[in-house]
């Protein structure tokens, strides 16, 4: 899967935020991938947050290494 | 098992509940005030002779057939048309009314020909009954006079035929037309002696406004409006009630057969979602069963350049089994999934998510909803606590406004359209959302108050300066917010509504409607009385398909508008089992009833139940494993009636996709065009060929019942069974009613359905449970299923789809009347002579600007591709918006579309691609290509002959 599009799709999940403030968005679209996103597109995306990040939103980055830090994935 | 005879009561049921006490040839009743002594002597089993009366339509009075004598009354009053009144004595049968009737008869049948034995109504025919009923003898006056015995049969239509020799001018035909189905395109042409239906003026039925409902065959007592199939084989000898396999209304039909052949499909009277009536689709388009094109042997190759090669059911199952198994031995666990179908019954789309989630071990199964109503689900369920709409069809009788929002009814929901019909004949009001002008916007005796014709992309900008007057007017229903709401989300909101960008003039400039127009249809939708939402497609299929259906459930609750008959908000659902394929546990983070996977509680009941540890993570959305195949981490796929080549958007990515995987395989009824990439070929069964049930658009669990034997030789539940028994699964199901039994064990809001609670209630809508145990019609009633209505902010957000000088139009895309989805069953039926090919509908400024001409070929091109169709020049096309439909393969309309999706569902914007047209010769190289290749694919090995 292209990190381009799962950038796309994390900064679509920020925009719907965009009214919160920081502690909810953060967590608004930490949840939302969480509860969506296959291991796949989030062992991608994780692996580009890694590399810089670039272009992802400040809080879909924030949510990001919320999640990993919360549950980091599993190598299977 | 015989012919299912359904009641004639001649009249409509009264509706009042004030009782009158009759007296009728010596028998008392008790019924409704307003009830026709007709109705009334029914009800006690006397059945008055009738001819221009029947209980679908509204009493006429004109064929004098149905006199009675009532005591301390002069004359014979006709029963269909006299009022019971308190006390009334009424006689049926005497000397002077047999007289009369049979005076009557015979001049009926003065004009009639009496060629009863060879007659395709013979046994079906009421003038036939009521000259035995009446005891006619003898017709004293000859043929020689004037008559109309030799009046041209009209066969214009594929389905059914006028022979005008044969109408005894009762009007039934044309007050179906008018009353039930709403389309006034028949009337009575002429007076006295010369009078005669006509379909428009001087037209045929086939080139009138006709839409081949069947309602004026249905009416019809005579041979006059005579199904084509009756006539070819014969009257039918028995029948079974069973649910239509097309759209999301869930008609529900008698289907009448001689033996295992269809005669034709009747609409059950009893059916909840239809009441008897039908559109040309479920009424006469069925002969895709038996058509030559269906595929009824499973066929396997070893690449999807190779013909197909037919084999056994068992080597077609063991082979599939061990390329799944192989497989996830290479690439791992989750390197296969499952697609479950909207077209398959509830209990064959559990069968699917259950194969893939204990049999392959993995959640990636997900179903054409994602392309359709996925944000559906997730809107009403963040805000309301269920993925589901609110209320039943029948609540449109209780509708004061209503607010159609990117849904065509008339061509998708045919049906229903005409419920809604009605009631806005009766007088309610109407605000459509459309960038089109479609058929309800202006149709007879149907003009909306207000067309909102919004330009693409711009739904939660209108909808939240409806909103934004709603709150900045002081509309906002304030004792309901408080008592149903949580006021703290409710206060935020309303702050955010209030803003100036989404007042109505801030929205006009991007939505193109002016300001003053929403401003009015906000204020008619909140303090018009009884507002009721009904939206489609045009409402879910775009990067804020979700947004949007968070925001119309904003704005019903801000108006109070939810949990009670006559509102609601009403996602009207495409295909037949749409509802039923999401409510199974077909997306891949949920099970059945909406749960997520990762809920323990409710995993470790499946596990119990299923004997196998099940993962609690979700899987790959549709899109996802396409881009996971690319990639190389997704090789193996089964899809059970889908063709997603066809009807998921941006074409070449689907088909790089499938390209890329090992093992595709397709369960169809047809080589599809899926099926041009697959490996092994699954033979799929009709609806006609199973048992199961179908849940529509109002959350209504329907039968489907069995009439034939599947002619692939199973029951695509069976198949799935095989599947799985072969991946090592014990699957042991003897009967679809074991799959809903454990369905009802597993899911809450099924516990109280089962196929003997069907079967009492005729149908039942969930939530059906301890608390509702007769089902639940209206959703949300004193509280949500949420606990209190959750107001979430909507921003609107444009789209990243935009015009620009390369690309300036906006193509959005839809259905028609006479076609369903990809049209692999309607193509295969007479239903193509209305709508042959796809077409790009243009409005005529744009199409001049180009030098287009109505029935040019066009070349269409969008950022993803390009396809070329011919247009139709019309004025109902907005300035800058083109449309066109996406039943026919060889268009391909969706590789014009892109992967732009809803943010929340990834449900792709077919509804907003930026294009250009430009005059063309013919089909474009990619078009031809296609053909070569789909052509190639579909070869079959000869038996016998070596690969």
């Amino acid at each position: 899967m292209s990190p381009e599009k799962l950038v796309y799709m994390a900064n679509q999940i920020a925009k719907f935020f965009v009214h919160k403030n920081d502690d909810e968005a953060i967590a608004g679209i930490a949840e939302h991938i969480k509860s969506f996103w296959e291991k796949r597109m989030l062992t991608e995306i994780y692996a580009y947050l890694d590399a810089d990040g670039t272009g992802l939103d400040d809080r879909a980055k924030k949510a990001l290494q919320r999640l990993r830090d919360a549950s980091p994935l599993s190598v299977t | 098992m015989g012919l299912i005879h359904e009641i004639d009561y001649g009249t409509k049921p009264g509706t009042a509940t004030r009782l009158v006490h009759v007296n009728i040839d010596g028998q008392s009743i008790a019924v409704p005030e307003g009830t026709s002594v007709m109705r009334a002597a029914m009800e006690l089993g006397t059945q008055i002779p009738k001819l221009c009366a029947t209980d679908m339509l509204d009493s006429f009075g004109s064929c004098r057939l149905c006199l009675v004598e009532i005591e301390g009354r002069a004359g014979t009053p006709a029963s269909c048309t006299t009022p019971v009144a308190e006390g009334m004595v009424v006689h049926t049968q005497n000397a002077k009314l047999a007289k009369l009737r049979r005076g009557v008869m015979e001049l009926y049948i003065s004009d009639h020909p009496l060629d009863c034995l060879t007659c395709s109504a013979n046994g079906d025919c009421e003038l036939q009954d009521m000259a035995g009923a009446v005891g006619l003898r003898e017709v004293r006056y000859g043929y020689d006079g004037e008559n109309h015995l030799d009046s041209v049969k009209d066969v214009s239509n594929p389905y059914f035929q006028f022979d005008p020799a044969k109408c005894i001018v009762c009007s039934r035909c044309v007050r179906a037309c008018e009353e039930v189905q709403g389309t006034f395109a028949l009337t009575i042409e002429g007076s006295g002696f010369s009078s005669k239906v006509s379909p428009g003026i001087g037209e045929s039925f086939f080139d009138s406004e006709c839409v081949s409902c069947g309602a004026c065959v249905q009416a019809c007592p005579t041979a006059t409006l005579m199904e084509k199939s009756v006539i070819e084989i014969g009257q039918p000898e028995h029948s079974q009630v069973t649910t239509c396999a097309y759209c999301g209304v869930g008609c529900t039909f008698k289907a009448e057969m001689r033996g295992e052949e269809v005669v034709r499909m009747v609409p059950y009277k009893d059916g909840k979602a239809n009441h008897g009536h039908s559109c040309v689709k479920g009424r006469f388009a069925w002969g895709y069963a038996t058509h030559k094109d269906r595929i009824t042997k499973p066929m396997i190759r070893a690449r999807i350049t190779d013909p197909w090669r037919e084999v056994s059911w068992d080597e077609a199952i063991a082979h599939t089994a061990a390329e799944f198994k192989r497989i996830q031995a290479k690439y791992g666990r989750d390197s296969i999934g499952g697609i479950t179908s909207s077209r398959c019954t509830n209990e064959e789309t559990f069968l699917v998510q259950k194969l893939v989630r204990a049999g392959f071990g993995n959640n990636n199964v997900d179903t054409c909803a994602r392309v359709c109503h996925s944000p559906t689900g997730y809107g009403l369920k963040s805000t309301f606590g269920t993925s589901a709409g609110t209320q039943d069809f029948d609540s449109v009788d209780q509708a004061d406004v209503i607010l159609v929002i990117g849904a065509n009814p008339t061509d998708g929901h045919p049906v229903f359209a005409s419920r809604m019909k009605k009631r806005l004949r009766e007088g309610a009001k109407l605000i459509v959302v459309d960038p089109r002008r479609i058929d309800l916007v202006r149709t007879p005796h149907v003009k909306a108050d207000y067309h909102l014709p919004l330009r693409p992309g711009t739904n939660v900008a209108v909808i939240n300066a409806l909103a934004h007057v709603i709150v900045t007017e002081g509309l906002v229903d304030e004792a309901f917010v408080r008592e149903r709401c949580d006021i703290a989300d409710f206060a935020e909101w309303a702050a955010f509504i209030a803003e100036e960008q989404n007042s109505p003039e801030a929205v006009s400039a991007l939505s193109g409607v002016p300001a003053d127009l929403i401003r009015k249809a906000a204020r008619l939708y909140a303090a018009g009385g009884n507002g009721a939402i009904y939206y489609g497609l045009g409402v879910t299929e775009h990067s804020q398909g979700s947004t949007t259906v968070i925001a119309i459930a904003n704005l019903a609750m801000a108006t109070g508008n939810i949990g009670r008959p006559g509102v609601g908000v009403n996602p009207l659902r495409g295909q037949n089992n749409v509802q039923g394929s999401c409510d199974m546990g077909s997306f891949p983070h949920e099970f059945s009833g909406y749960r997520h996977v990762s809920d323990d509680a409710t995993r470790q009941m499946f596990e119990a139940v299923w004997n196998v540890p099940l993962s609690g993570e979700p899987g790959l959305r549709i899109p996802n494993m396409l881009d996971a195949a690319v990639s190389g981490t997704f090789m193996g796929l089964y899809i059970q009636g889908e063709d997603i080549v066809q009807s998921d958007p941006d074409t070449k990515h689907i088909t790089a996709g499938l390209a890329a995987m090992e093992c595709v395989v397709v369960q169809d009824l047809f080589l599809n065009e899926t099926a041009n990439f697959a490996h092994v070929f699954l033979p799929g069964s009709t609806f006609l060929e199973k048992d199961g049930t179908f849940t529509n658009a109002e959350r209504r669990i329907q039968r489907v019942r069995k009439v034939m034997a599947p002619k692939n030789g199973y029951g695509d539940w069976e198949v799935t069974q095989l599947l799985a028994n072969a991946l090592g699964m014990q699957m042991n199901y003897t009967h679809p009613s074991e799959i809903m039994d454990e369905i009802a064990r597993l899911t809450p809001t099924f516990s109280g359905v089962s196929y003997a609670a069907l079967d009492r209630m005729g149908s039942i809508q969930w939530p059906c449970n301890e608390q509702m145990p007769e089902g639940t019609p209206t959703m949300h009633v004193g509280h949500f299923v949420i606990g209190k209505g959750k107001f979430i902010i909507t921003d609107y957000v444009a789209t990243d789809e935009r015009t620009g000088p390369r690309f300036p139009l906006l193509l959005t895309t839809g259905r028609i009347l006479s076609q369903y989805n990809v049209g692999a069953q309607t193509r295969r039926t007479e239903n193509k002579l209305w709508h042959e090919e796809d077409l790009l509908e243009i409005h005529p400024h744009d199409a001049e600007n180009r030098g287009i001409k109505d029935g040019d070929w066009v070349k269409l091109a969008s950022r993803a591709g390009e396809t070329a169709l011919r247009a139709k020049i019309t004025d109902r096309m907005a300035l800058g918006v083109v449309y066109t439909t996406f039943h026919h393969p060889e268009t391909q309309a969706n590789v014009i579309t892109t992967d732009f999706s809803d943010w929340a569902t990834n449900c792709p914007e077919y509804k907003v691609t930026a294009v250009q047209i430009s005059p063309s010769n013919g089909p474009t190289d990619w078009q031809t290509k296609y053909q070569h290749l789909s052509d190639q694919a579909r070869r079959i090995a000869v038996a016998g002959a070596a690969e």
